[in-house]
């Protein structure tokens, strides 16, 4: 069966909205030594079809019209709330993801959930399934916007801009040694690409080169950025850091040689494949590196694809073979 | 195989986007070298490592795989998740050590890349 998106789009919203996103905070809320006759009064003022039962600011029971109703049959419309009311409360924290509401009204068939805070177990709001549906679909219609106009804006760009020669440079700063988010520019880089609608093989490669140049410069170098140039036939990557340069690139660009200190290796980065992998992903690259400088890679890819899939077919002749670390032209 | 059927078989709990359990997988690749996931993953497929980091998060997002199953009880950290969550992944954890979860998933007829269309040269590893 084919799936529906907008469902499982729903089904992510409701893991990462809390109840309290979706909840009315100011609760109608009676006490337990009212009247039956007062509550209706309640209901009837605020157009509400049940209340939470609030004593000294926790939930202790739940009365709901259909009670009142039961009461007004059997004339006991001066009964109190906390004889009639339903005791044995179900309710929800204000934290948790709005996905657990929704099993509960699955579950249960009840109209309304208290809210309580999870530390105090005071009442903040009320949810019921009107509240879910209303916040699900505000936050649909902004997502849905934001993202419409992130992909509008990319894609035109190249049609809407009237010059002989058109070219998008984008910039990511690496911070050496700050191995928290490697791999951080490649992906907002490749989030980028697709919006630029740049096709997802392509997007592929480059995000692939640049995720290995970004730990390179992040590992390897004492800072240096990333540049990425978007043309209308090429990508071309440029990685370029401060120093301390590469004595020998000739040996770094052959598979499986490392100079990474051990605590690269454990977080499974170092084991020597990362200019191999750059270059099975690039039409052209090229590595320049003076000691004491800094090192300069550039990988270019053309958009009009010469190269297949992500080339682990390319190495057939080239895996044992000498590498060759200057520019290099692909058949 | 679903990543549903996945996680019965290795017994894994699934910390992350349980709403998409009924994703059909295609191959697993397993592996603790981010730089051969990089190199040789395809989509479509799941990652199996012991390595429980952001970079992991990062490296499938980057190979296109949104499926990732941490080995011997490894647990990410909140931050791993609240990332993958963002980038609508399911994250699962299995107590299994590596071996024994890929033989248990091969078993169960999950295949890896050597099946499909690539093999590997002995230059390449």
């Amino acid at each position: 069966m084919a799936k529906d998106k907008t469902f499982t789009k729903i089904q992510e919203l409701t893991y990462e909205l809390k109840v309290r996103d979706a909840m009315i905070a100011s609760a109608i809320t009676v006490e337990p030594k009212q009247s039956v006759s007062e509550l209706r009064e309640v209901m009837r003022v605020n157009r509400i079809s049940g209340a939470p039962v609030v004593d000294q600011g926790r939930v202790v029971g739940l009365i709901s019209i259909e009670d009142f109703i039961k009461c007004q049959a059997q004339g006991e419309l001066d009964a109190r709330v906390e004889q009639k009311m339903t005791t044995n409360v179900d309710t929800l924290y204000a934290d948790e993801p709005l996905v657990h509401a929704v099993r509960k009204f699955d579950q249960h068939g009840y109209g309304r959930f208290p809210v309580i805070e999870r530390e105090d177990k005071h009442l903040v709001g009320i949810l019921t399934k009107g509240n879910i549906i209303k916040c699900l679909l505000k936050k649909l219609e902004i997502d849905y916007h934001e993202e419409e106009i992130h992909r509008y804006r990319a894609s035109h760009i190249f049609e809407d801009i009237i010059a002989d020669r058109t070219r998008l440079l984008l910039e990511y700063d690496i911070a050496a040694k700050d191995f928290d988010r490697a791999g951080q520019s490649a992906s907002e880089l490749k989030k980028t690409l697709y919006r630029l609608g740049i096709s997802p093989e392509v997007v592929r490669r480059v995000a692939i080169a640049a995720f290995e140049a970004e730990v390179n410069i992040i590992v390897f170098s004492d800072g240096g950025k990333l540049t990425v140039s978007v043309c209308s036939d090429r990508i071309t990557l440029a990685a370029s850091d401060r120093g301390p340069g590469i004595p020998d690139t000739e040996l770094a660009m052959q598979p499986s040689y490392s100079t990474a200190p051990d605590w690269i290796r454990e977080m499974g980065f170092g084991a020597g494949m990362g200019l191999s992998n750059i270059k099975n992903c690039a039409d052209e690259m090229s590595l320049v590196s003076q000691v004491g400088k800094g090192t300069d890679l550039e990988v270019i890819i053309h958009l009009n694809g010469t190269k297949r899939s992500q080339s682990t077919e390319t190495t057939e002749s080239e895996g044992h073979a000498t590498p060759e670390p200057r520019t290099r032209e692909q058949p | 195989m679903t990543l549903a059927e996945i996680s019965k078989i290795i017994e894994a709990e699934v910390i992350t986007g349980k709403e998409r359990l009924d994703t059909e997988v295609k191959i697993g690749c397993a592996s603790d070298l981010m730089s051969d996931v990089l190199a040789f993953a395809k989509p479509d497929a799941i990652l199996i490592t012991g390595l429980a980091t952001q970079q992991v998060i990062y490296t499938a997002d980057v190979a296109d795989i949104n499926a990732i199953c941490f080995i011997r009880g490894k647990q990410p950290d909140p931050q791993t998740v609240k990332l993958a969550a963002k980038k609508d992944m399911t994250l699962m954890a299995t107590h299994l050590p590596m071996f024994v979860s890929c033989g248990r998933l091969f078993a169960g007829g999950l295949r890896g890349l050597g099946y499909l269309d690539i093999n590997l040269k002995d230059g390449q590893r």
